[in-house]
């Protein structure tokens, strides 16, 4: 599911997207769903919001494939209600989960085809973005910058350069590249409350090439690594603040 | 002899193993090397993303073909005089290998580094029997003077700094407290090669069999392999079923990515091929040659189109070098004679799941080993389908470790998510709890657990669907 030729065409001709926010997002940050609604219309689409929920990934991560699949079966469906050309989430780990959507119904001809066809329009936003053309990103924000890379985004989707490529072009952003960027931050989905201690020690390993790197600002494309390490700053009393990225490259055009 | 932790116990010794400042310093120091060393030897091989590919296709012919090239590899082993026997699992294996240490007459046997005698608690089933088993691999070595399993499946005592040897060492053959890593290797050294010169038999296992010819190669950077197959007048290979390749043009491939991906090297200081015992006195290699063929659960493996891909393993051990958890915790914590992410897809598939069923569970998933992994095996994967075989079983087989309160707390969860006006009910009741209960809501579980290190979130006073509204407003 990485970039290939008609994955990037698909990006670049889409008009008319939905943006899901992923459930994190919408309960925990929504200020990150308007960021990548402002973004996606900066790159002339046409935003949708759809009556969605949770995409089902904490259920096939711990074992529970059998839950995951009705929810599947909702998003699919709402997907092909709005009749959209592309499915854009603010999360690489999600929209890595719907291009498996495929796999989980691998017993059920007629849904694994529908799955198929989501599948192939379904997009990470940074990538999105790019291949729609975004040279430039349109915010300001005057703050040396790190990025963590989502595991799942960046091994499964091969997200890793569009983001920095759209980070450095945010006006007063210094970018920093951490060392151990590609390093898990140890959250882990339902890892980060079944094995706590060890979760929290995965993100001390990261976050000490944070604090060696002075940076003010660490940005991410996935919320739930980013709720992750938060609360591991803010536990330890770092001033460190985190941001996604769409609020990073739409920072002031929205509030 | 050294025992493993409990397996089925992987949460309390992973908390162990995270109080263990000085392994835990040493194991991160030695992983970054190793890896390190790794991503310089890929970096000399612009090719390796089609060379991992041709492996991984030469290894999945041979797995779906896999009767086809045991047999062949038994004719042609025997051809060569090489007595090939087959152990359906570690108690079989244990007893072929005792009975030809018995038929031998020997006391003394000098091994060679091999996970597979590992498996099958070889060491130990040769001390009742009155056999004396000395590890002859350096880490190996120590680890057996610390009576501790190894650590790694390549460094098997990478946790311990030459400080802590020099200690073992000196409380074990005397060697003085303050003595440097040459004086500790002369002294192994020394020791040693008594041991090769007294041993009636020696056992290996094999990195590959190779079918057309009968062979089977070892790779080591020490010389004890050498030693091990050629001075005994007896030598037993024992070797998983999986190790096999058809050709020895098939080498080729391998022996790019085993050392590169192991130790970061172009290639091991030595490489034995061993084809058959030797014809004539004054040849060099043992007058006797066996090889113990073991299954031990990998026909299980094989039978399942998801599953096979596991036996694909070359034990490299580079997946471990980059797991998240394993630079953590270490290998002791998984309580398996494979730890790391490959030891928690095949230790499940070799032992009772139920017995094992923590392990899948002890990754974060961040596909960091399928990257590195040699012959592209999908370990996260294997891990997901692992999980659901604990917590659902599947068709006949019955769940290994059901969770009932789980099973229902995520039933419950499933059902509100499952549309979006549900959706949106539950979330309002939460906001409402949090506002509230929060501090209630904090001591319980998830956030009981969430806090342990962290700070809880909190909801959003709005969710997104409401800021969405507000701002399509006209």
């Amino acid at each position: 599911m990485k970039g290939g030729a008609d994955r990037t065409a698909t990006a670049a001709r889409a008009k008319r997207v939905a943006l899901f926010v992923t459930c994190v997002v919408d309960q925990c940050w929504p200020g990150i769903g308007i960021a990548a609604a402002t973004l996606l219309e900066h790159v002339g689409c046409e935003v949708e919001v759809g009556e969605t929920t949770c995409c089902g990934q904490p259920f096939c991560n711990s074992g529970y494939p059998a839950f995951a699949r009705p929810l599947a079966k909702a998003l699919i469906g709402c997907c092909e209600r709005m009749g959209v050309d592309a499915l854009v989430l603010p999360s690489g780990s999600c929209a890595a989960q719907i291009t498996h959507y495929p796999q989980l119904f691998a017993h059920d001809p007629a849904w694994r085809q529908r799955a198929e066809h989501l599948a192939e329009r379904t997009f990470e936003l940074s990538q999105f973005l790019v291949w729609r053309g975004m040279t430039k990103a349109p915010g300001r924000l005057q703050a040396r910058v790190g990025w963590h890379d989502g595991c799942h985004g960046l091994r499964e989707l091969g997200v890793g350069q569009e983001p920095r490529q759209l980070l450095r072009t945010v006006a007063g952003v210094e970018f920093v590249e951490l060392r151990a960027a590609d390093a898990c931050c140890g959250f882990g989905g339902t890892f980060a409350v079944k094995l706590p201690e060890l979760s929290v020690a995965i993100a001390d390993h990261k976050l000490a090439q944070v604090e060696a790197a002075r940076i003010e600002v660490l940005a991410s494309g996935d919320a739930s690594c980013l709720l992750h390490l938060r609360g591991r700053l803010e536990h330890r009393a770092v001033s460190v603040r985190t941001m996604h990225l769409a609020e990073v490259l739409a920072h002031g055009l929205y509030g | 002899m050294a025992e493993h932790l409990p397996m089925q116990q992987f949460p309390g010794n992973a908390r162990a193993a995270l109080q263990n400042d000085a392994q835990r310093r040493a194991l991160r120091a030695a992983a970054d090397v190793f890896d390190e060393r790794r991503r310089t030897a890929m970096a000399t091989a612009p090719d390796w993303q089609l060379w991992r590919q041709t492996a991984r296709e030469v290894k999945d012919h041979t797995l779906l073909h896999l009767d086809h090239y045991l047999e062949q590899f038994e004719r042609n082993a025997l051809q060569r005089g090489t007595r090939v026997h087959w152990a359906r699992d570690a108690a079989e294996a244990g007893a072929l290998v005792l009975g030809l240490a018995r038929q031998a007459g020997a006391t003394l046997c000098v091994k060679s580094k091999s996970m597979t005698t590992e498996e099958v608690r070889l060491n130990e089933v040769l001390e009742h029997a009155g056999i004396e088993a000395v590890e002859t691999d350096l880490g190996e070595w120590i680890q057996q003077l610390a009576d501790e399993v190894p650590f790694h499946i390549v460094v098997p005592a990478i946790h311990k700094s030459r400080g802590q040897i020099a200690t073992l060492f000196a409380e074990k053959i005397g060697t003085p407290r303050d003595a440097d890593a040459e004086a500790l290797t002369a002294a192994a050294r020394d020791r040693l090669r008594a041991k090769f010169a007294a041993a009636g038999i020696g056992i290996s296992g094999a990195n590959f069999l190779i079918a057309e010819a009968g062979s089977l190669l070892i790779l080591e950077n020490e010389g004890n392999v050498r030693l091990t197959t050629s001075v005994p007048r007896v030598h037993i290979a024992l070797v998983g079923i999986e190790k096999l390749l058809p050709r020895v043009a098939d080498l080729d491939v391998f022996l790019r990515l085993l050392p590169r991906s192991g130790t970061g090297q172009m290639m091991t200081t030595y490489q034995s091929l061993l084809t058959g015992p030797k014809e004539r006195a004054g040849d060099e290699g043992p007058e006797e040659l066996h090889v113990v063929l073991l299954d031990n659960g990998r026909s299980r493996m094989l039978a399942q189109d998801i599953t096979r891909q596991s036996l694909a393993c070359i034990r490299c051990g580079a997946c471990l070098n980059v797991c998240p958890v394993y630079q953590q915790v270490g290998g002791h914590a998984y309580g398996s004679v494979y730890p790391g992410p490959i030891g928690a897809v095949v230790t499940p598939q070799l032992v009772p799941l139920a017995n094992a069923a923590q392990l899948p569970f002890a990754s974060t998933l961040c596909g960091a080993c399928r990257d590195v992994c040699p012959v592209a095996i999908d370990i996260p994967a294997l891990l997901l389908h692992l999980r659901q075989q604990v917590r659902e079983g599947s068709g006949t087989e019955r769940a290994a470790a059901p969770r009932w309160f789980e099973r229902f707390a995520m039933r419950v969860v499933a059902f509100w998510l499952r549309g979006p006006r549900r959706y949106r009910v539950a979330l309002a009741v939460a906001r409402w709890c949090d506002r509230w209960f929060g501090w209630l809501l904090r001591w319980l579980p998830p956030l009981r657990q969430w806090r342990k290190g962290r700070t809880a979130p909190r909801l959003a006073a709005r969710d997104f669907r409401t800021l969405w509204r507000e701002r399509s407003k006209p």
